[in-house]
């Protein structure tokens, strides 16, 4: 625990001044807020003998003037508001830039992770951890760099003062804060458990909140909306009951403080007064103007000193609710720490080489006994014994049902995993071997869910060459046949794309999505299914210009339709997880039973074909 | 699709506390009336020791200068409120300490009632917030975001409770302190209570400042946040398509831009909650010390002094004057204690007040209106074809009248349904149907082809009353649908959606979810009907394995098959298939399609499909087009025609 605690304390980086400089400010704003009520007795104590205007200045014998202890007393607060006010401000921005620190180490981790790691965690829970549990330690990170050094240190520094100002009447406070302690630990840690428990619950309450929101048509469609509001009504009611329980307990914080604040009132107001009244005596005498005045002089206590327990008591009870409080925060925090340093440690599966190589020399793959499994402890494969040899500049076709192991093959050429047995050459490298920028930036993947991003076309086909000039951009757009998509736009290349590509079709996010991967200059272009929503004409075309314009790249085509890998050099069946079978179009119409099946269910009827 | 609201209401509306109160109220006046007395006694209480602690102080000084002990026996204590009382400091000590026992009780009591009350009220709230939220139309959900309506259940309800639970008892015991510490400090001196005034004014204007200023951080803090989490979730889906472009330096950098801005608002919104602190205490120390000074030179310099008790003159009293100097300057810092603390509260009343608003704007949307008086039954027919209810599952329907006389009127359900020149439109502006005519007769399998936005489901959405037509007739087995009660209109119709949402829970009850009353041999036949059953009986406990996250846990064409399923033992006379098979692949389609094929078998069915492969075989198949339908026919009358559809089917022209 303590190791995930440092794990996650140590991105504080540039903003570790400010966390120090925080408890500075804190403690001494604290020491003053101590010191006052000491000083306020004295100064009450004073102006109860002012006698003259003069006396405002001058005393008799020992003693402060009140004038000037009045100064002190507003220096004093001028000091403490300004400490307070730079206290608040470092430890605002230590604890934010914290959290920042974090959430930016987060997501750096998150684009180093393979995609076996991200599987490991759900996106719902990742976007937790990067919101809400990120939250909950900014909260804990201000409060122990406020507080938790200001309030035990509050509580000392009133400790030390009921003794210095009020001698044995201290010892009051020794019996007290033990049973306060132990009386707030107990309702802490009761509570806590219930609450722990109802967190949990909670996330299935939310949960079904969700169900029903994004299931609202399956909702209505069975007529189920009693059925949900009564699953909702049990579902509340048994977080309900649970959470009344824990507060109850919660509630009887209050009443514990009340009573030790009361309790040390009366006990100070009962001995402070016998006290007054054993050891010290009354005394009269004129003042300046001839006025009888009297007070209680020579005892152990004053009457001031009185007052000043009372306020001094208060500050110590406030100090240890506020420390049970932080025990609280922190308790509640740990578990998004734990969450938190979960994504830290998580090891990236795929590291790059020590001593990597950044040359591609051409495109040539090679599978050689390769197994793949998604999780080392699944006793499926999802690849097992695959054998596929492609040549550099081949065309090269892919085609199976879903789950037969299409894009896992690919996949494995571009190290978005890694395989479990054999091994994947590329240009007669292991692809182990690359540095994976260089192996990925000649190995293009165009993905079956084409995603543009927001901003402008020429922003996104850039995402394939960050220093490609107009003219190769309109080349590449050319050879995916989007040239008509660009010219259409009033604004060309500068058109805007919006949030997830919402105002192309998907046919044109599919043309340009190849034309961003042609920009990239790959010796291997691999398209995953990505000309599904394109038309035949413009599919073959598409399949013509790379050919033409691009003889040297390697290009490798999963497709659903038989049309659109006819003339491959070579055609992959995958079944299953295995190869069915190699060969060309018209081997596999001879002698292969899936392709024959799939030829014929999607050329029925003919057509003009 | 209608388009999303975007907007969401950042505050309150007016008159959200005055609503939100009376809810209370309404649900809980005792126990609110009963917490507001403790709240009062508590108060008294706490306020009591600083006039007992005066009164000890005076009493001791007068028992010196009276030479009596002062803790036995009576003698006159004349207190700093004007009157003069016997007493001596034992009966004192008691009496304080019976006040402070009734005090905690009070404490307890208040504290222990609101606890529970504000439990119970949210989950009231919650409980009709969602109950309300089920009864909505779905144009409600289609308008809003899914993280919106989200957030209402965790964030602001979360707010609801702060509001509920800890700002108001807060405000009401500031309130109330401050008014009677206000009266105390006028019996004592006006003009000492003046300066006590002023600080209070000062205080208001710093709260008011500085609160304002953080809370409209904290709002903004709130929607930086949201574009971080969006952020997050839009590069979590998109990941592969960074890895594959090696595009994540880029990324990050885009990140760190909102990041920052989040960065910015948050630290702005806390060091404004953070000086808050420090500021009033201190405002209540220089508040202390000039009141101190002030009564000193009224001592001194021998001011009038004025109070409401009479306590004019100090001249030549110091015993009073130090009685009313210690209690009046104990009441100034009780003063400000309090204000302090009410102003740690701003933010949280600010922000619950716009968590409420915007909860209150969820119950205040009107929901669906059903006038239907016909409803549906099973029946059972006999052999001279006469048929009676039952309320038994049969596979036999009828549409029941309930007339406004009280006589019944029943008549077959035959599953034909008419739609008559229908106009459509969800904004009111733009026509998304135009004209549609389309009918199916008993038994009939329609299709509807066409793209993205051209209607099909739009039509779908009309018929089972998800909206309503503006212009036009549907008609069901010759009724009105606006006649059927909205319930049994819907489950007369079987739907398969393209977004198969599945319930956490085990596999049965999500098919069981089609019909409630269905046994457990009826579910697992459906499945067998759906093709599902070989692949349940593979997972890891069969029918009984747990489903989480919608089903996250199996792939998408299980899901569909689960969903397929779920439709079949619903048994419903009519089945609408909105591209039901759309994500599978064409070979694994055909399993499913031998699944729909048993369950469309004698029923009414509507089929939108994107591979025409599914609908060949239909009785019509329409093309729709901008909301109008261009081709209708069989496939080989289309394929004859040589139109849209033979340049769909040939592969010449494909859909978006």
């Amino acid at each position: 625990m303590f190791k995930k605690f440092k794990l996650i304390l140590s991105s504080v980086r540039e903003y570790k001044k400010y966390a120090i400089l925080t408890p500075i400010f804190m403690i001494g704003e604290a020491g003053l807020e101590c010191a006052m009520p000491f000083l306020m007795g004295m100064f009450v104590d004073e102006i109860k003998l002012l006698t003259t205007p003069d006396s405002f200045f001058h005393v008799d014998g020992s003693g402060i003037p009140v004038f000037y202890i009045a100064l002190i007393l507003l220096g004093m607060a001028i000091i403490s508001l300004l400490c307070g006010w730079i206290g608040g401000k470092t430890a605002s921005i230590a604890s934010v830039g914290l959290a920042c620190n974090l959430r930016e180490d987060l997501y750096k981790k998150l684009c180093s992770f393979s995609f076996e790691n991200i599987d490991r965690f759900s996106t719902s829970s990742l976007v937790t951890r990067m919101t809400t549990d990120i939250n909950n330690v900014q909260m804990a990170f201000q409060m122990m760099i406020r507080i938790v050094v200001r309030a035990p240190l509050m509580l000392v520094f009133s400790a030390v003062m009921t003794f210095v100002g009020g001698g044995i009447m201290g010892f009051i406070f020794v019996g007290l804060i033990p049973i306060v302690a132990f009386g707030l630990f107990m309702i802490i840690r009761h509570a806590m458990r219930i609450f722990i428990r109802v967190f949990k619950r909670y996330d299935v309450l939310n949960e079904s909140v969700q169900e029903n929101v994004s299931g609202i048509r399956v909702v209505k469609s069975y007529v189920r909306e009693e059925f949900e509001k009564e699953k909702f009504a049990n579902a509340s009611n048994a977080i309900t009951t649970d959470f009344v329980k824990a507060e109850k307990i919660v509630a009887l914080n209050n009443p514990l403080m009340n009573t030790s604040i009361h309790l040390s009132n009366i006990l100070i107001i009962a001995l402070g007064t016998l006290l007054i009244y054993k050891t010290g005596h009354y005394e009269e005498h004129l003042n300046d103007k001839g006025q009888l005045v009297g007070d209680w002089v020579g005892g152990e206590l004053t009457l001031g000193q009185l007052s000043a327990l009372i306020t001094y008591g208060i500050q110590i009870l406030m100090s240890l609710m506020i420390i049970s409080m932080i025990m609280v925060m922190l308790a509640m925090s740990l578990e998004s720490m734990k969450r938190i340093a979960e994504v830290l440690q998580e090891d990236p599966t795929i590291k790059d080489n020590n001593a990597p190589l950044y040359e591609v020399a051409n495109g040539d793959v090679v599978f050689d006994n390769v197994s793949f499994k998604y999780k080392k402890e699944s006793e499926r494969e999802a690849l097992s014994n695959i054998n596929i040899n492609i040549k550099s500049g081949q065309f090269v076709g892919i085609l199976g049902s879903t789950g037969s192991g299409k894009t896992s093959v690919v996949n494995l050429i571009s190290r978005l995993y890694d395989v479990t047995e054999g091994q994947v050459l590329v240009a007669d490298h292991n692809v182990k071997e690359y540095d994976l920028k260089a192996l990925r930036d000649n190995v293009a993947v165009v993905l079956q869910k084409n995603v543009l991003f927001s901003g402008t076309i020429e922003s996104n086909l850039k995402w394939g060459n960050l220093n490609a000039t107009e003219e190769e951009m309109m080349r590449a757009c050319e050879i995916a046949q989007a040239t008509e998509i660009v010219n259409a736009k009033e604004e060309g290349l500068q058109s805007r794309v919006e949030q997830g590509g919402a105002n192309f079709s998907g046919g044109q996010k599919q043309r340009l999505c190849i034309a961003r991967a042609i920009l990239k200059n790959p010796k291997i272009m691999i398209l995953d299914d990505s000309t599904s929503a394109v038309d035949t004409k413009t599919d073959r075309l598409i399949r013509k210009g790379l050919k033409e314009d691009l003889p040297h790249m390697t290009k490798i085509v999963i497709a659903q339709r038989i049309s659109s890998i006819e003339d491959a050099d070579q055609i992959i069946i995958m079944d299953n997880g295995t190869v069915n079978a190699i060969g060309t179009h018209e081997e596999l119409l001879k002698t292969n039973q899936i392709y024959q099946e799939v030829y014929y269910t999607q050329n029925r009827v003919g057509g003009d074909k | 699709m209608p388009p999303v609201h975007i907007k969401e209401r950042a505050r309150a509306k007016k008159g959200t506390m005055k609503r939100l109160l009376k809810m209370l109220f309404k649900l809980y006046p005792w126990q609110l009336i009963v917490s507001l007395l403790c709240l009062i006694f508590n108060v008294i209480g706490n306020l009591c020791s600083s006039i007992f602690v005066s009164l000890a102080t005076t009493a001791l000084t007068a028992a010196g200068k009276q030479g009596v002990n002062p803790f036995v026996g009576e003698f006159a204590v004349s207190s700093t409120f004007g009157f003069t009382v016997y007493t001596n400091i034992t009966y004192l000590v008691i009496i304080l300490g019976c006040i402070y026992i009734v005090g905690i009780l009070a404490s307890w009591t208040w504290n222990r009632t609101m606890a529970i009350v504000t439990q119970r009220f949210l989950n009231d709230f919650r409980k009709s917030m969602f109950a309300h939220m089920e009864d909505l139309p779905i144009k409600y959900f289609d308008t809003h975001a899914r993280g919106a309506i989200m957030s209402m259940y965790t964030n602001d309800i979360d707010t609801i409770r702060q509001f509920i639970s800890q700002a108001m008892p807060s405000l009401i015991q500031t309130g109330l302190t401050v008014i009677f510490v206000f009266f105390t400090m006028l019996t004592a001196s006006i003009w000492m209570t003046l300066v006590v005034v002023f600080g209070f004014i000062f205080m208001l204007i710093t709260v008011k400042f500085i609160g304002g200023k953080s809370s409209s951080y904290f709002i903004k803090q709130q929607g930086s946040l949201a574009k971080v989490e969006g952020a997050i979730e839009e590069s979590i889906n998109g990941l592969k398509v960074i890895k594959v472009f090696s595009h994540e330096e880029k990324s990050i950098e885009e990140f760190n831009v909102l990041n920052n801005d989040l960065k910015y608002n948050s630290t702005q919104a806390n060091i404004h909650g953070n000086i808050m602190m420090p500021i009033m205490a201190n405002i209540g120390n220089f508040l202390y010390i000039l009141c101190a000074l002030m009564g000193a030179c009224i001592y001194v310099f021998g001011w009038r002094n004025l109070s409401v008790s009479g306590f004019a003159v100090l001249q030549g009293q110091p015993e009073k004057f130090a009685g009313m100097i210690a209690l009046f300057l104990m009441m100034s810092r009780v003063f400000s204690n309090n204000v302090n603390q009410f102003s740690q509260q701003i933010t949280f009343i600010v922000m619950g007040m716009a968590g409420a608003s915007r909860c209150l704007d969820l119950m205040d949307e009107k929901p669906e209106t059903d006038e239907g008086y016909v409803y549906l039954c099973n029946i059972i027919r006999h052999e001279d074809g006469s048929f009676e209810e039952t309320s038994e599952h049969t596979h036999d329907y009828a549409w029941k009248y309930r007339h406004k006389d009280g006589s019944l009127e029943y008549r077959e359900l035959k599953g034909d349904i008419l739609l008559d020149n229908v106009d459509f439109s969800y904004d009111g502006e733009r026509l998304v149907l135009k004209d549609v005519y389309v009918y199916a007769h008993p038994g009939q399998k329609i299709a509807l082809v066409g793209a993205t936005g051209a209607g099909k489901t739009t039509i779908t959405n009309l018929i089972n009353r998800f909206y309503d037509i503006a212009d036009g007739k549907i008609r069901y087995d010759g009724i009105n649908i606006n006649k059927i009660k909205k319930a049994d209109l819907r489950k007369s119709l079987g739907i398969v959606l393209q977004d198969t949402n599945l319930f956490t829970g085990t596999v049965m009850e999500n098919i069981r979810y089609g019909r409630l009353d269905a046994s457990d041999e009826e579910c697992i036949k459906a499945a067998k009907i759906a093709n599902a059953h070989d692949f349940i009986m593979r997972l890891p406990e069969g029918y009984n394995t747990m489903l989480s996250g919608d089903g996250s846990n199996l792939s998408q064409g299980q899901r569909q098959l689960l969903s397929i399923a779920r439709a079949a033992v619903a048994d419903a006379p009519v089945m609408i298939l909105d591209e039901a098979t759309s994500s599978i692949d064409t070979r694994t389609e055909k399993l499913v399609q031998q699944g729909t094929d048993q369950l469309m078998e004698g029923r009414t069915v509507f089929v939108i499909a994107h591979r025409l492969s599914t609908v060949q075989n239909s009785d019509a198949i329409m093309v729709l087009d901008h909301g109008e339908i261009i081709e209708r026919g069989t496939h080989e009358d289309l394929i004859k025609q040589k139109g849209v559809y033979y340049r769909l089917y040939t592969g010449a022209f494909e859909l978006e």
